[in-house]
């Protein structure tokens, strides 16, 4: 009698928790509507700029020849940092068994999938002759840094795209089966499209089998390919002569500072999607203290090798790194280099050090700083190297010697970042932002651990009022005679 | 002023020998005999001179002005372009005792190459290594590295190496993602930014890796020591234009340089007897062009201070903070 109370309790909460978290999915409302129209008019926007430099050319962004790489690489840089959030939570959780991590992995892997698209595309916006990309395919060269940057990048988009796609099957069949009315021609698209990514699954045992098998296998492979693919991202600079960027401690500093800015990034996104579908049933404070956590380790690590890369060179001022430095600590970028320094390193180390820096309010801020820092970062680490090369910058047009990005850059970005906003808003018009299964796995283990201690308990409780009989039924005849 | 001086004593031997050379390597090259413009001015001058040239077979023969003409050479195909010509080393040195900051060698090479004036493939600089040394004026070429970074980083082979030493770019498959640029220390490389002014009389004219026209929009260009000019026995536009002879150019493996005026020196000779150099040596880019240092200046030294250009600035050794 007992048992079955639990079971339709169980179910009970299973339902809710799928009402929950398909709920949001199809709602178009008015502001919904808003907002994609905004980030349309980002969008296009940002593509009749791009038209003017295809038309006009390069020239028509504020990059010239001593700054010949601004904002648009620095965002590439950002973006494929941000991707990776996906990795860490996802598959770092997952291979150490972190049952906190359930709600949370689809909107990591999700973060990964969108920057990574978005990231890839930054260097074709910044390519000269974008209509020559195929020669990268005909004469590309594999001794090329950016030939590596090609090669990683496009492993990461698919195997990332697989870590996307693999735990949303068990959803996709669950969608399928929800949507029973079936008359618009966009719904009839909608049972289409779960039908197809749901792969015929039936949830049989050897379909879970396979799949939890799949999903080890791809757990292990996507973070060694993550680490890789920011560590040659670091080496189309750390392969150069360059002041500033001819550094053995890039590649690792590069992948702490992706991690971290990446981290940061899922939190802002576990606290926005949180308010948006009222899921702080799910997603509870002790996420935000537990991932809070993790950022902080990470902040430590990256500040560890942001002493490195600094401290080291600064301590011998050879001349060429010398004067960069110079400029970066008390000359024309000091400002922006010490905010970031501060805002960025020393700001999320206190703040998440103290469990109240690790409320919810308090991360979010926390983290929307670490990331803005992260890209103003990026930034000051390609274009004040440009402007200290080896020979002096003489006899230039004034635009040469200085480099501030201008709108056409500013308006291309921007609707980068729109439609990296876009794709995560139809995806959640489409598909669950949370993987309903694996927070139902969670339950199902939670309430089989409840079971078990019920069971236990009352074996132990019959097993001492036995042991106490038998005790009793001993000493008993021992009193009788006495 | 070339044929002055070929008539003097030990010199006209030594130039020919090169001039010859270069004519070989140019005529087996292109498959044809080539007899350079620079005979055929002679000849407009004096007629009836007796020359000797190599035909394509590597026969040396003697033959009155009158019977030698000029050849227009075609364009070489791409992949002679890439390979080079063949037993070549081509090296240059500047005499930084004798520049005097002219800039004539910037202005042949823009004529040359139909540049905009913002780009100097050749730059001159006002140089000061620490404000304790003194100025001196420092013209840069491409170094064209034995060991280049820029060819290294390049994705699609555009920029290459050649057996002859020379750094080239292929406009017609540059990308333009600037990789090259970027890892270029002695900021020699140049992009198209915007679409290139084309001189009509140009506009129909071939492409090659050799020369650097037309231009195409979205591309990488840079200073390519004139191997059309090589070809036909010339000497590229910035070494025949200094009238300092601050400029050498020849070949390494004939360990000959020759300045505007002709005149010939054995290279390794005038390495030592002047203490040559290359700039920036540590960074291993192992460069083909070799400096003289300043010494027993014979020009004004450069005005380090002159603020006639905003956004001058000095060498950065003596530089304490770059102002932007």
């Amino acid at each position: 009698m007992e048992v079955k109370t639990e079971t339709y309790n169980l179910n009970q909460e299973i339902e809710t928790l799928r009402n929950d978290s398909l709920g949001p999915i199809n709602k178009w409302g008015r502001n919904t509507k808003i907002w994609i129209g905004c980030l349309l008019i980002v969008i296009i926007w940002g593509l009749y700029c791009y038209i003017q430099q295809l038309r006009a050319g390069l020239g028509v962004t504020a990059m010239r020849n001593y700054v010949s790489w601004g904002l648009y690489i620095s965002t590439f840089v950002f973006f494929i940092g941000i991707s990776h959030s996906g990795t860490l939570v996802s598959a770092i959780l997952r291979i150490t068994k972190q049952e906190w991590r359930r709600p949370i992995t689809r909107s990591a892997e999700l973060l990964t999938f969108v920057s990574l698209l978005f990231g890839g595309i930054m260097p074709i916006i910044d390519l000269g002759r974008p209509d020559r990309i195929l020669n990268l395919a005909t004469y590309g060269r594999i001794q090329s840094p950016l030939m590596w940057d090609i090669v990683s990048i496009c492993t990461y988009f698919v195997g990332s795209s697989v870590f996307l796609f693999l735990p949303m099957i068990p959803d996709m069949a669950l969608c399928r089966d929800r949507l029973t009315i079936c008359n618009t021609r966009f719904q009839k698209f909608r049972k289409w499209l779960y039908t197809f990514m749901a792969l015929g699954w039936k949830g049989t045992k050897s379909q879970w089998h396979r799949l939890e098998k799949s999903m080890t296998i791809m757990t292990i492979i996507i973070i060694p390919v993550a680490v890789s693919v920011h560590t040659v991202v670091s080496y189309i600079f750390a392969m150069t002569l360059r002041p500033g960027w001819n550094s053995t401690v890039f590649g690792p500093y590069f992948v702490a500072g992706a991690l971290y800015s990446g981290s940061a990034g899922v939190i802002i996104g576990m606290w926005v999607f949180r308010k948006l579908y009222n899921l702080e049933k799910y997603i509870t404070r002790r996420h935000f203290d537990l991932m809070g956590r993790i950022v902080l380790a990470l902040t430590l690590i990256y500040a560890y090798l942001n002493l490195n890369e600094y401290w080291i060179p600064a301590y011998k001022m050879a001349t060429a790194e010398g004067h960069l430095l110079t400029d970066l600590f008390s000359g024309s970028y000091s400002t922006v280099f010490w905010i970031l320094q501060f805002g960025t390193v020393l700001l999320p180390i206190i703040v998440l050090s103290f469990p109240k820096g690790r409320r919810p309010l308090m991360i979010l801020i926390t983290c929307i700083i670490i990331v803005a820092g992260a890209w103003a970062k990026r930034y000051v680490i390609v274009v004040p190297t440009l402007l200290h090369p080896f020979m002096p910058i003489q006899e230039v047009p004034g635009d040469w010697s200085s480099y501030f990005p201008n709108y056409i850059e500013f308006s291309i970005t921007a609707a980068c970042l729109a439609g990296i906003f876009l794709v995560i808003t139809l995806f959640s018009k489409f598909f669950p932002m949370m993987a309903v299964w694996e927070v139902e796995e969670g339950i199902h283990i939670e309430h089989d651990k409840n079971v078990a201690i019920e069971i236990r308990t009352k074996r132990e409780a019959e097993e001492a009022l036995l042991i106490r009989n038998q005790i009793q039924k001993d000493i008993e005849p021992k009193i009788q005679p006495a | 002023m070339e044929e002055e001086k070929d008539n003097s004593v030990n010199r006209p031997n030594r130039r020919n020998f090169l001039k010859i050379g270069l004519i070989t390597g140019g005529s087996i090259a292109a498959g044809a005999l080539t007899i350079t413009k620079i005979i055929s001015q002679e000849k407009k001058s004096e007629s009836g001179v007796k020359r000797t040239v190599f035909t394509q077979d590597g026969k040396v023969f003697t033959a009155d002005q009158s019977h030698l003409h000029d050849f227009e050479m075609p364009p070489v195909s791409n992949e002679e372009a890439r390979r080079g010509i063949e037993g070549k080393k081509f090296v240059m040195v500047l005499d930084l005792a004798k520049c005097d900051g002219c800039k004539k060698c910037t202005e042949a090479c823009q004529a040359m190459h139909f540049t905009e004036s913002d780009r100097e493939w050749i730059k001159v600089y006002k140089m000061r290594d620490a404000e304790t040394t003194a100025p001196y004026f420092f013209p840069k070429p491409c170094f064209h590295c034995d060991n280049p970074p820029c060819t290294k980083v390049c994705p699609v082979n555009a920029t290459f190496k050649r057996q002859d030493g020379i750094v080239l770019i292929d406009n017609e498959r540059c990308i333009g993602c600037r990789s090259c640029m970027v890892a270029c220390p002695y900021s020699t490389r140049y992009f198209n930014w915007n679409h290139p002014k084309v001189q009509p009389e140009l506009a129909n004219t071939a492409y090659s890796p050799e020369k650097s026209f037309p231009r195409k929009i979205g591309t990488v260009e840079k200073c390519d020591f004139c191997p059309e000019m090589i070809r036909q026995g010339k000497m590229p536009a910035c070494v025949s234009a200094c009238s300092m002879d601050a400029v050498y150019f020849g070949d390494q493996n004939e360990d000959a340089v020759t300045n505007a005026s002709g005149i010939t020196f054995k290279l390794s000779q005038l390495l030592e007897d002047n203490a040559g150099y290359r700039y920036l040596e540590e960074l291993g880019t192992d460069p083909r062009v070799y400096y003289l240092p300043p010494k027993n200046r014979k020009y004004p030294k450069p005005d380090i201070n002159d603020d006639s250009n905003d956004k001058k600035e000095t060498h950065h050794m003596e530089m304490k903070g770059m102002n932007m």
